[in-house]
């Protein structure tokens, strides 16, 4: 556990700093384990329609705490601990299935769809002669031994996971602006899942979370959004925060495809740049308002990605302090036509760990932690648009990632 | 052509395109396909749960240009060498005009100043054409095992 906090000083200018050692050390790792993933905090773990009929199940992770999504008999949803509540083996191997039970392969403990311990071999001993040996204590409780089962909450099709059985329900852990923007694009409509990609990323997981809500950035690194107005420094947009300051929104409009200051100090950037096959940028609008991305970070590792027609759920997974894996679970809605469907599965390609946009970020997240590395007593600064934490109308801003600092060094003492 | 002939020459363009791939000749990649091919690097996991999500995914030989000049000019990447190691080619059956060839793929990476590692493995499931300026792929669906890419995946396998 980690030793006196007193060992991490804060930089006096407090957000507009963020010191190094968040992203490098291994005690500060483990109590985000403990305080953030699993405190009060609501963490994703899938679509409600990964797991639709009874039976199914899905293994994930809160934080890097593996974690099993159940839908029992009664099409109730359950989270529990993938661990044995015997010796702490994992029950369930399988990443994904249906089943009637989970049965422990070291001792056969086996356990129902909830959670609950419903038989340990030899708990009565054996027949010896005339006598019984071994088994379990008289006052053994099946019931006191189940899988350590967690709070778990369907919002709209997604599945939001808990450690903390007294958490506030999702909706107002969110707060009014950012249900907004999360209810915009999870309006009740069943969801279809399209699939799934997974990388592993070689960077601390606070740099994901981060990125998303940097749209200084965005503007410059990725040549290709710009070159095709799908995210420009000089477009209408928004960045949006709670209260609190872990959740926060980018939102923006496309703008035409053209020169302008916004795009002049763009070093890589090539006005001339066409498609040969332009379908790749083919869209609809489809959602009640006129932005065409809104990317939404909900502490404390769901990134909500609505790109043009693209849509999916950017689960951040820490694996120690320099490493995450992140997995990105594409949808679209039941109701989708075969032409929505097809864009969104072709402008897939500009996401995940060979997205046209997302390479950039990844190359970027690996270079920060290599750097950082360096220089563990180093600090980053952000103080593009002021030091403090407003919401803002323009991009070139490093607001939410203060606003995400705000929350974060509350949550960890720091 | 006997099915003797028909592997020789599936055998024969996948060592040039794997070629192509590993010489960095991005440019020739799509010289590869017909105009209308479809070309898909889609995880095993995605396969076999019918998601029909691919990692890469282009439906034209142009699409396949636009990659390219992607990889080239918009993308920010580490500089790296690939390198496919291609075996266990069979010709598996026919669909119309095209014949289905699969073979096993791995897929070698060395990043600057580390040691060489596995980066993917899997299954290539080809359909291609013979005849007609051919052999060339109708479609190439790039099956990979490797569900947890390490880092990035920039250039097509």
């Amino acid at each position: 556990m980690p030793t006196a906090v007193t060992k991490y000083s804060w930089p006096q200018e407090g957000v507009s700093r963020v010191p190094y050692w968040v992203y490098l050390d291994q005690n500060i790792y483990e109590m985000e384990q403990e305080k953030i993933f699993r405190g009060s905090t609501w963490n994703y773990a899938g679509l409600d329609a990964e797991v639709p009929n009874p039976g199914d199940f899905k293994t994930t992770a809160i934080g890097d705490t593996p974690v099993i999504i159940t839908r029992d008999k009664q099409g109730e949803l359950h989270a529990i601990l993938n661990k044995c509540a015997h010796r702490g083996a994992r029950v369930c191997r399988s990443p994904y299935g249906n089943a009637s039970h989970f049965t422990c392969i070291y001792h056969q403990w086996n356990y129902d769809l909830t959670g609950r311990l419903l038989g340990v071999p030899f708990r009565k001993g054996v027949v010896d002669g005339d006598r019984r040996v071994g088994g379990m204590p008289e006052d053994f409780s099946l019931s006191d031994h189940g899988l350590h089962k967690l709070k778990v909450e369907a919002v709209n099709g997604v599945i939001f996971v808990s450690f903390d059985h007294q958490m506030v329900p999702f909706r107002e852990y969110l707060g009014d602006l950012m249900w907004y923007y999360f209810e915009r694009v999870f309006d009740g409509r069943p969801l279809r899942v399209l699939g799934s990609m997974s990388q592993k990323v070689a960077g601390n997981w606070k740099l994901m979370f981060e990125n998303i809500k940097d749209p200084y950035h965005a503007s410059l690194l990725h040549v290709f959004l710009v070159s095709f107005g799908l995210f420009r420094a000089d477009q209408k947009s928004k960045v949006e925060m709670d209260e609190a300051g872990g959740h926060a929104v980018l939102a923006s409009r496309k703008g035409e495809q053209k020169s302008s200051a916004g795009t002049t100090e763009i070093a890589q950037l090539k006005t001339d740049y066409t498609l040969h096959d332009p379908s790749l940028l083919n869209r609809r609008k489809e959602f009640k308002d006129e932005n065409t991305v809104a990317m939404q970070t909900i502490f404390p590792g769901l990134i909500v990605q609505q790109q043009t027609n693209t849509l999916a759920m950017r689960q951040i997974l820490p694996q120690g302090p320099g490493n995450f894996e992140l997995v990105w679970d594409f949808f679209g809605y039941a109701d989708d036509d075969a032409e929505l469907n097809a864009m969104r599965l072709k402008q897939a390609n500009l996401m995940g760990p060979s997205g046209l946009v997302s390479i950039d970020d990844t190359e970027a997240i690996e270079m920060c932690q290599k750097g950082i590395a360096a220089e563990p007593d180093g600090y980053a600064l952000l103080e593009m648009g002021g030091r403090d934490c407003h919401n803002e109308d323009h991009m070139v801003t490093e607001t939410a990632i203060r606003a995400f600092y705000k929350k974060y060094r509350k949550v960890m003492g720091l | 052509m006997t099915n003797r002939e028909l592997r020789f020459e599936a055998e024969e363009l996948l060592d040039r395109y794997v070629q192509c791939l590993d010489e960095d000749r991005l440019e020739e990649w799509p010289d590869f396909f017909v105009d209308k091919a479809v070309y898909k690097i889609i995880s095993r996991v995605n396969v076999e749960r019918n998601h029909p999500l691919a990692t890469m995914f282009c439906d034209s030989r142009d699409m396949m240009k636009d990659r390219v000049v992607a990889i080239r000019n918009a993308s920010v990447f580490s500089q790296r060498y690939l390198r496919h190691l291609v075996s266990n080619v069979r010709v598996t059956g026919q669909d119309g005009d095209s014949h289905i060839v699969k073979s096993n793929y791995v897929v070698l990476q060395t990043m600057q100043g580390e040691e060489t590692k596995v980066f993917n493995a899997g299954q290539y499931v080809d359909k291609i054409v013979f005849g007609n300026g051919g052999p060339k792929f109708q479609e190439k669906l790039v099956i990979y095992d490797t569900i947890q890419i390490p880092g990035l995946l920039v250039v097509p396998i």
